[in-house]
């Protein structure tokens, strides 16, 4: 009896112990940044001031702690981003201290490298594309750090996590390297680069609920709240900033909204919502019968609308 | 929250696509706007049912052809468990896409056409996951009400594949049958009413069992360092962390290590998270240790714990999948990366050419080529410190990188 008496308190202070026990997709995203850091000598953080690059910057942060990130940030502008978004990106690099480079869609538009779309549908979501590219070789970027994630969309499901891509930005989908165990493989050739997706395995959920978790601060448009709008195709769309086209027959109504994605403003609709809180997030998330890519009208296109825009550089 | 990582083995045929929507159809994991863009190209293509095929075959390519040609990743959840499914291709041809899903797998589905019964694709999925040490298989016989739910059937393809297993040299592999119908739902969430002799789980039953532990690498303490972090700010001042990832088994403060390869011993100090600290770390963490002493460490070493060397040596052989259209043949250099270790190396004789039946291994022509897999030996510039694949998954895969085109042209389990 005296042994096994003795022998309790051990037992009890081994479960006392403070245990790290991890979450596989945090671990994960983490070991990636630090691959990229490692493998590559110009690598950047794609930053659009949405959730999932909000999140992508939290890991970035864990994996070099306690030194600073060391990548900058870059934001591809297309100049119709919404106000509440540009000024959340502006505080958190200040708060980082991490150096921000700003690549305007706008400018590609007036060097003549890209037409404005127009119409009902004009978007400048795919002119980023040639943004993109030509802030890539400006700096000799050799990775390109994004938040894109496999459950988004079906092409993206078939993403690698070290994504090469030659000297014109295209994604050869059909010869994509094998990606094995935890190896990633970032060699690559004069002029070629790797576009990096840590969260590659985390849905729209993990993500709120990270978010949620770790009490990350996001920008209030991801939030209820009173908006002027109108309706297209059963979508809804802000009709604030005039950035949106809108015909003169549809009606401008103020709705109680949030948006589930923030990209371009021409190109994100919102969603009804009273969810005013991070936690009244997660709980509609858990529950929509709606996908986030549903409330996006760039992948209803065509079937194939992201993966061509993928091949062409899009990130 | 549990992550279960699963690879799903089959052609269009064996209705793998089937099965994989059913599984996100029962457990409402389809959104609406999805399920209607399935809707939508099922009708244009004239099918009378709805082909989640379309879901899951992401490219251009594949929809054309009506197969899998790479992997796809699917997502769906449970109150307890978060699935990743990796659907991966079964033509001989994708042989290596099909290694590649099965690589970070824990588990794996075989599906199999009850009205076929074991195929050689069926030989092909088994081997590979066998190959990979995926320890926990579930074979699916599918199509189960095409054969009148016929336990008879049933029982017949479990005996063929059984001999099969007997084959195997992967004892400890746990493999389970069960029979469904993925287009009538099954036994795949909901049990079947029409095979009331079935008293076995259904596919997500038996998944949502599965524990962590049962499907865990398990192993020795194996922390290969992926960088050096020196914040050279005043707080930080003397701060020295190595960063990496956890395998094998757990990390404690206070353990004894050895720093490989210079041999050199320490003790854990401190291991952080982020901003804090921690007295142990479970294995598949992410963590910054701290050592006792300051000595010379940088990327691709690794720490061990003192009783627990791995061998370090310079030649190796190892089973190699190969994965390139470029033959390998012996006195090739390429690049071994191990780990966060990248090191030249020389291919020397290559032995055998296994059959991806169990049928045993065959002369080779001293050459691999796209697809094959074979017994070869390697040469290595300066040793690596590596376990066994069998008793040690992580530290005993290496895979090779053409030192001119870059690509990743095969992976290799060492023996």
């Amino acid at each position: 009896m005296s042994t096994l008496i003795s022998e309790i308190p051990m037992v009890e202070n081994l479960e006392d112990k403070i245990t790290l026990k991890g979450n596989a997709l945090e671990s994960e995203a983490i070991y990636i940044m630090r691959e990229v850091a490692a493998q590559f000598e110009k690598p950047v953080l794609l930053f659009s001031g949405g959730k999932d690059s909000i999140t992508l910057v939290r890991l970035a942060q864990k994996a070099f702690y306690p030194a600073k990130i060391p990548f900058p940030l870059m934001h591809i502008d297309t100049g119709h981003n919404f106000p509440e978004t540009i000024e959340f990106r502006d505080k958190l690099v200040e708060e980082l201290g991490v150096e921000l480079i700003v690549r305007q869609v706008q400018d590609s538009i007036d060097q003549g490298k890209v037409i404005e779309e127009t119409g009902k549908y004009a978007s400048r979501n795919s002119l980023q594309t040639t943004t993109l590219l030509d802030a890539i070789e400006e700096f000799k970027f050799d990775a390109c750090i994004g938040g894109a994630r496999r459950d988004e969309e079906k092409a993206r499901a078939k993403e690698r996590i070290f994504s090469v891509r030659d000297d014109f930005g295209q994604w050869d989908e059909k010869n994509q390297r094998p990606e094995l165990f935890d190896m990633l493989n970032g060699k690559i050739e004069m002029g070629q680069n790797v576009r990096v997706f840590p969260i590659s395995n985390w849905t729209e959920l993990d993500v709120w609920s990270y978010i949620q978790q770790e009490q990350i601060e996001i920008p209030s448009i991801y939030f209820a709240h009173r908006r002027k709008t109108f309706l297209r195709d059963g979508l809804i769309w802000s009709a604030e900033d005039g950035v949106v086209f809108r015909a003169e027959d549809e009606l401008v109504e103020e709705r109680t909204v949030r948006f589930r994605t923030v990209g371009d403003m021409s190109c994100t609709a919102a969603v009804e919502s009273e969810a005013n809180t991070i936690e009244k997030v997660v709980s509609e998330i858990r529950v929509s019968k709606i996908s986030e890519r549903g409330a996006r009208i760039d992948d209803k296109r065509s079937e194939a609308a992201m993966e061509k825009r993928k091949q062409q550089g899009y990130f | 929250m549990k992550v279960l990582k699963i690879a799903t083995a089959g052609s269009v045929d064996d209705g793998k696509s089937t099965l994989i929507g059913r599984l996100l159809y029962d457990t409402q994991s389809l959104t609406e706007d999805k399920l209607e863009a399935i809707k939508k190209s099922s009708e244009q293509r004239g099918y009378d049912y709805l082909d989640f095929s379309l879901a899951t075959d992401g490219l251009v390519a594949e929809r054309e052809q009506g197969i899998t040609i790479d992997v796809a990743h699917i997502y769906f959840s449970t109150p307890n468990t978060s699935y990743i499914i990796a659907d991966t291709p079964g033509h001989v041809e994708y042989t290596r896409n099909m290694v590649t899903g099965a690589s970070t797998s824990q588990a794996a589905i075989i599906l199999i056409d009850a009205r076929k019964g074991v195929v050689e694709q069926t030989y092909r999925h088994f081997f590979i996951n066998n190959l990979l040490r995926v320890k926990d298989v579930i074979v699916a016989v599918n199509k189960m009400d095409l054969v009148g739910y016929s336990e008879e059937i049933f029982e017949d393809i479990k005996s063929n594949f059984e001999a099969l297993n007997s084959n195997s040299t992967y004892k400890e592999q746990n493999v389970h049958y069960i029979p469904v119908s993925a287009l009538q739902g099954d036994n795949v969430v909901e049990n079947s009413k029409a095979m009331p002799w079935y008293e076995g789980d259904t596919i997500l039953g038996h998944l949502e069992q599965l524990k962590q532990d049962d499907v865990r690498d398990e192993g020795a303490f194996r922390f290969p360092v992926q960088s050096v972090i020196r914040p050279k700010q005043d707080e930080f001042h003397d701060f020295r962390g190595y960063t990496g990832k956890i395998y094998g088994a757990e990390l404690n403060v206070g353990d004894e290590v050895t720093v490989l390869p210079s041999m050199t011993k320490s003790k854990i100090k401190e291991i952080y998270f982020f901003d804090e600290t921690f007295e142990q770390a479970r294995p598949g963490t992410s963590v910054t240790i701290t050592l006792e002493n300051d000595i010379n460490i940088s990327r691709g070493d690794m720490l061990v714990k003192s009783e627990e060397l791995p061998k370090i040596e310079k030649d190796i052989t190892a089973t190699v999948c190969w994965m390139d259209a470029k033959q390998l043949v012996p006195g090739t250099k390429y690049i071994v990366q191990h780990n966060t270790n990248q090191i030249l190396s020389k291919v020397g004789q290559i032995k055998g050419l296994i059959a991806t039946d169990f049928s045993g291994r065959s002369d080779s022509e001293n050459k691999l080529a796209l697809n094959e897999i074979g017994e070869v030996e390697i040469k290595l510039s300066k040793p690596i410190f590596y376990d066994s694949f069998e008793d040690n998954k992580s530290n005993g895969a290496f895979i090779l990188i053409d030192a001119h085109s870059n690509t990743t042209a095969g992976v290799g389990f060492i023996n």
